[in-house]
């Protein structure tokens, strides 16, 4: 019995994006795909062009060059199905922050004009859990609830397609927990959603990561493929002053990176020999043990992102 | 003992380290302030320029004390005498003969709707009445809805007119020379009897309260949306531009609406200006230069980056609607030049929508050239703020 799968719908399939600033390339051929339903998690330096990409994604900014398609439709000519169906979450909080929790939901759903707005907002709000609260204005919120408020008001029309820019930065732990929670509860009913991010936990709750760097997609798969794909060797260091050796280590030839994590020390580089070769000289040092370890998602990013940086032109 | 000298003697030390500190963390303050300011180069521009400009602008557009102003006449009595009077009237300089019409009702017309700011009327039996020694008289009809401009003209008519005669009446006429009031000039002040200037301000005022709320008002409400970042999830959002501007514009038509009840009120309780002409034709007029400083007042917000540059820009477009639409100073005071910029300002336009139909009870027909000049300009600045404002964030 042939087992074809059929091929995976996908969300969003776009092509060698282009984006200018005057002189400045921003995105420079950028290319992804996402299939539907799937969290893909958006890495990458300050000022790699995630918020372009984002932006051009939605139907805010037009593309310099090159094509795709969002939910089937045409990047640039069908931007207003595009809308409608997506939902954007800006970086920084976009809602009205003086309108109340509730009036900002309701602006949001008629808009959308959306159809039995007072039962989507009421549910909306228990969803959340701020019912008590949604006569309080939205600016009254702190960091944490503000981006689930404006979570909540993404998702109120529900899109096909959730498009978040950092939506956790600021946010502390339990309330980013609480976000990512939600997030996988969207793409559970099917949503996808793709979601820049700076923090590395939040990168492995993703399905897939798409790194980025000076405007060019630089790695993609999920975090193990991304982790078997780098070939970086890594060391970890313990024992008294083994954190101190950072600094030692840090410019050494095969190595990419060293840093202390409290007590212990981090070093990864991409040649298993020529890393060895440097922290030999404190391989002698008894108190300390070195034991080989697996890099980390942080390590082959940053590993990336001085690759770029290399590869970037005037760098 | 001890510790009190050594007190007073810390002290100027403790003092001048104190006052040092302060300097330097002034300084520091100043100069971050200065760095900030030359980054807003727009507002830069504005400090320096505007008031340059507004000096010039205002200086050589401003007369308080306006010559040639539109006359018609009608003389019914053609002799070398009406000759003489008219002849009088025109070298003051204050008027300029630029109507002739054949009734009193076309005088009337051309009063009310504002083509001429004095209508001379000579009566037939104006020169029989003078040879006569009889009292003959000179009628005068002056728009004194503006007092400062309908004031000096007439002052200086009667002394003219008398001067010139008296070189006109020699031979069997010398009698007449010693006589002062061989000519009585009968001058009617039109519209402000008592040359009331409260009379002309009150109206002008709705003008000047209008587009100063009004342009300020909307072109806050944009940038607003920019500046807290709120655009971005606006646009991302499906509305259409024209949407977001009639959305953003209509709740301002409303308070400008109260606005326009309340002055109209606070006039008649208080200063006793009455409505002469049609009450829905104001309105007309009313709403009509209410939503073109609405449209003026979007434009500026797709112009401007932040509050304070549109802020700045709407006291641009205050400034002259104060001064050259002929609220402060008689419009014709001004030379051609800056007439033809009051004419691009839609204050003055319901300027003289507002003083024609309160004060001279002026018809449709009368204002009518005011309202279309108001709807074109409705049509240009909403094209250009449609056209500004964009759907994406290029």
């Amino acid at each position: 019995m042939p087992v074809a799968p059929p091929s995976p719908t996908l969300a969003i399939d776009v092509h060698d994006l282009v984006k200018r600033y005057g002189p400045r390339t921003v995105v420079d051929g950028f290319s992804l795909a996402v299939e539907q339903g799937r969290i893909c998690g958006f890495l990458g330096p300050n000022g790699s062009g995630k918020t372009t990409t984002l932006r051009m994604i939605c139907g805010l900014l037009t593309p310099d060059g090159g094509s795709g398609t969002c939910l089937g439709h045409d990047l640039v000519r069908d931007r207003e199905a595009i809308k409608r169906q997506t939902g954007y979450m800006t970086q920084k909080f976009g809602l009205y922050e003086d309108l109340t929790i509730r009036e900002n939901l309701e602006f949001v759903g008629r808009v959308y004009g959306l159809d039995r707005l007072k039962q989507r907002v009421d549910q909306s709000l228990e969803r959340l859990g701020l019912t008590t609260r949604q006569s309080q204005l939205a600016g009254a919120l702190s960091g944490g609830w503000k981006q689930r408020l404006a979570l909540a008001a993404c998702v109120l029309h529900e899109p096909k397609l959730l498009l978040l820019d950092e939506p956790t930065a600021g946010v502390d732990p339990k309330a980013r927990r609480a976000f990512w929670d939600e997030i996988h509860a969207y793409a559970a009913s099917g949503i996808t959603v793709l979601v820049s991010t700076h923090y590395m936990d939040e990168a492995e709750r993703c399905h897939e990561i798409a790194y980025i760097a000076y405007g060019e997609l630089m790695a993609r798969g999920t975090a193990a493929d991304i982790v078997r794909q780098s070939n970086l060797s890594a060391f970890i260091a313990t024992g008294p002053g083994a954190d101190r050796l950072a600094v030692k280590l840090r410019d050494a030839p095969g190595v990419s990176a060293a840093a202390a994590f409290g007590a212990t020390l981090h070093v990864c580089g991409p040649d298993r020999a020529a890393l060895e070769r440097a922290i030999a000289p404190y391989r002698v040092d008894p108190n300390i043990v070195w034991l080989e370890a697996e890099p980390t998602l942080e390590d082959i990013f940053i590993h990336l992102m001085g690759q770029a940086h290399d590869n970037a032109p005037g760098a | 003992m001890i510790m009190a000298r050594m007190i007073m003697a810390r002290l100027p030390i403790a003092r001048l380290t104190m006052g040092r500190g302060f300097l330097r963390r002034l300084g520091a303050v100043i100069m971050k302030e200065v760095l900030q300011l030359r980054r807003d180069r727009l507002t830069f521009a504005m400090m320096f320029g505007m008031p340059i400009m507004q000096l010039l602008l205002f200086g050589y557009a401003i007369d308080t004390d306006p010559h040639r102003l539109p006359t018609a006449v009608i003389a019914a009595d053609q002799s070398q005498i009406t000759r003489t009077v008219l002849s009088a009237l025109a070298n003051t300089g204050y008027m300029s003969f630029t109507h002739r019409p054949t009734s009193e009702e076309e005088a009337n017309a051309l009063l009310q709707r504002g083509e001429v700011q004095f209508v001379v009327t000579i009566p037939s039996d104006f020169t029989r009445r003078l040879v006569r020694g009889e009292r003959a008289q000179i009628l005068i009809d002056a728009d004194a809805t503006d007092p400062l401009a309908a004031a000096n003209p007439l002052a200086a008519a009667g002394p003219a007119i008398n001067q010139a005669l008296a070189r006109d009446f020699i031979g069997p006429l010398a009698g007449l020379r010693n006589k002062a009031d061989a000519v009585e000039l009968v001058v009617q002040r039109r519209y402000n009897p008592e040359g009331k200037a409260r009379l002309n301000i009150v109206p002008g005022l709705l003008a000047v309260i209008l587009t100063m709320t009004m342009v300020m008002m909307t072109a806050l409400a944009v940038t607003r949306e920019r500046e807290r970042g709120t655009m971005e999830n606006l646009l991302a959002m499906p509305v259409r531009p024209i949407e977001v501007m009639i959305g953003k514009i209509a709740p301002y038509i409303v308070i400008g609406s109260v606005q326009v009840v309340v002055i109209l009120l606070v006039s008649r309780l208080l200063f006793d200006v009455t409505i002469e002409g049609s009450v829905t034709l104001l309105s007309i007029g009313t709403a009509l230069f209410i939503t073109v400083n609405l449209a003026i007042g979007f434009t500026i917000s797709t112009l401007t980056q932040n509050q304070l540059q549109a802020m700045q820009a709407s006291f641009f477009m205050m400034l002259p609607s104060i001064l050259l639409s002929g609220f402060m100073f008689p419009f014709r005071g001004m030379p051609v030049w800056a007439q033809w910029i009051g004419e691009a300002l839609p204050a003055t336009h319901f300027m003289r929508i507002v003083r024609g139909v309160m004060l001279k009870g002026a018809d449709l027909g009368a204002v009518s050239g005011e309202l279309v000049a108001l709807v074109a300009m409705l049509l240009i600045v909403s094209t250009l703020a449609i056209s500004r404002y964009k759907v994406t964030l290029d």
